[in-house]
């Protein structure tokens, strides 16, 4: 603990209690933000002030489940996330595997060839993708959602680097008993990489639940909208407040699944934000 | 001795087609939705090419010699400049102020930790709806700290004043956490001895500061900023929700003019060669992080 203390700024009860108060500054417009989407919305017509949920109702909530698009567009949501994430890792992990154990001619050129992918940015590609999206007739669907962001290439650099720091041997033993590539990757390599593939799937999943852009041009239809373009074609009513406590009910419920993911996964984000920039 | 040969060669072949087997379908996805849409944005760019109908002109460098003729276009460049301008330096010394302020293992530490990196996974629709409410001249939460101060509230993202740096606080309310989770694991990589010997040649906090801890952030530091200046150059959803663009242009960004050109006007090809000109800047910063990174090596 004393080692701890002698590190500049960190230790003192003054620094403490700014950095408490600045916290609370942080957190406020989130609270006052739950707390209108619990309120009436004849209320909300009247003030908004105050932080605290008073009159209390569940209505805009019941309203979000019972009549809203919402829940259609959580599911879309659910279902454009969980298809990237889970068909980045399968395609991240072999390609990883591949570059990390197999000798194979033009290893290094492909290698950099997809490394120079981690330069072109989405916004960068998103005209001709649309247009290429429109030639093939796939706008509004699941898939044209899924498949451009599983093309990123940050996955196979992760899983390449984190199976070269595996020990050679583990894989060795079984390759002697004549084992096939695929059964040493599924069977040695896969549960040794479990944390390092929880990793790259938070981070994943996050990203893909929170694309905004190419779900915006390419999700035109409103029973396709992802959760995070819905709710941007709720902005239009702003203006009327009859609405106002409605609204922020759902941003509240659009940002539990990416919240609870965040509160459990904690530490492996963390060390995905690590992984990623390469620290 | 030749079977030997024929063996390797086996082996080798082998050894091939079962790479082969395990890069292909990442190949696929990688060739078709990024290395292919990367060059048809080439080519589209030196068309005059609707998004609509078949209409696709090849017009040489017609679009680039408008694009730098056009001063909505310098206009958008100068705003999304503007923008890096004022959000990256807040972000980088706040980041570094919560990284001090927070490098402690208590359970209150690791709390206050979290809430600043709460509002980094929510999502830019989220982030801008809760702060055009935050900042409404007649509903918002500064609006009534200002009457209950006897002042008049300021119509924030109607202002030409206030616009951006409405549209810079929200950013930075969203995006903190994740340089101060760079900062923290680069203050976390700081031998605790150094700050021990200091103190016993009773060096003050501040001396300990600039003389510990700044030049062995020095790394962090320059990582951090170039990748908030990529990052924030890629401005589009903020100014897209709470202002469009406006009011009278002052925080229409680059990506924005692309999605609008794009998407509103229908030309693909003039939005191209906007598209190009982000990459060739965005390609620029790339290349500085790594060629600080590979100095550090």
């Amino acid at each position: 603990m004393e080692k701890r203390a002698i590190r500049p700024f960190s230790g003192d009860t003054v620094t403490l209690v700014l950095m408490i108060a600045l916290a609370a500054m942080w957190i406020l417009p989130t609270i006052w933000v739950i707390s209108l989407s619990l309120r009436p919305n004849m209320d909300l017509m009247r003030s908004t002030a105050g932080l605290l949920p008073i009159p209390f109702t569940l209505q805009n909530y019941i309203d979000i489940v019972s009549v809203s698009m919402t829940p259609r567009w959580l599911l879309n949501s659910a279902i454009v996330a969980i298809g990237t994430t889970v068909i980045t890792l399968i395609v991240a992990s072999l390609a990883g595997y591949a570059f990390a154990r197999i000798a194979f001619p033009f290893k290094r050129t492909l290698f950099v060839f997809i490394l120079c992918g981690l330069m072109i940015p989405e916004q960068t590609i998103i005209i001709p993708l649309h247009a290429m999206i429109t030639d093939w007739g796939m706008h509004n669907t699941h898939a044209a959602l899924i498949a451009p962001r599983v093309a990123m290439p940050v996955g196979v650099f992760l899983m390449t680097q984190f199976f070269r720091a595996i020990p050679l041997e583990l894989e060795e033993a079984a390759r002697l008993d004549n084992a096939s590539r695929l059964t040493v990757f599924r069977r040695i390599m896969l549960p040794l990489s479990i944390p390092a593939l929880t990793t790259l799937g938070i981070y994943t999943f996050l990203q893909a639940w929170n694309d905004f852009f190419w779900p915006l041009v390419s999700a035109t239809n409103s029973n396709m909208y992802t959760v995070t373009v819905g709710l941007s074609s709720l902005q239009g009513n702003f203006a009327q407040t009859e609405g106002l406590g409605f609204i922020m009910a759902s941003a509240v419920f659009a940002s539990l699944p990416v919240v609870i993911v965040y509160v459990i996964f904690q530490k492996y984000i963390v060390r995905g934000i690590a992984m990623t920039t390469g620290k | 001795m030749s079977s030997a040969v024929s063996r390797a060669r086996m082996v080798r072949l082998r050894d091939g087609l079962s790479a082969l087997a395990f890069l292909a379908p990442f190949l696929v996805f990688y060739l078709l939705f990024l290395v292919y849409p990367f060059g048809l944005g080439i080519w589209i760019s030196f068309h005059d090419w609707e998004l609509v109908g078949s209409f696709r002109e090849w017009i040489g460098l017609w679009n680039y010699e408008d694009m730098f003729a056009d001063p909505q276009f310098w206009r958008a460049v100068r705003n999304t400049l503007t923008f890096a301008a004022m959000t990256v330096p807040v972000m980088v010394g706040l980041a570094l102020l919560l990284a001090l302020g927070l490098n402690r293992q208590t359970r209150i530490h690791g709390a206050l930790r979290a809430i600043f990196f709460t509002s980094n996974v929510l999502s830019v629709t989220v982030v801008t709806l809760i702060w055009i409410m935050v900042l409404s001249p007649d509903r918002g939460l500064i609006a009534q700290l200002f009457r209950s101060l006897g002042l008049e509230p300021i119509a924030f993202l109607a202002s030409t004043t206030w616009a951006m740096p409405a549209i810079v606080a929200t950013t930075v309310w969203w995006g903190i956490g994740f340089p101060m989770i760079l900062f923290l694991a680069g203050l976390q990589q700081i031998p605790g001895e150094l700050y021990e010997a200091a103190r016993l040649d009773n060096a003050s906090p501040w001396r300990r500061f600039t003389r510990i801890t700044l030049p062995a952030l020095r790394r962090t530091f320059v990582l951090v900023a170039i990748l908030q200046v990529i990052g924030q150059l890629q401005i589009f959803g903020q100014v897209l929700i709470m202002t469009g663009g406006g009011p009278s242009q002052s925080t229409r960004s680059l990506v924005q003019t692309i999605y609008e050109t794009g998407f509103a006007d229908w030309q693909l090809g003039y939005a191209s060669a906007m598209s190009l000109f982000l990459f060739v800047v965005m390609f620029v910063a790339s290349m500085a992080q790594l060629y600080i990174a590979r100095q550090e090596d």
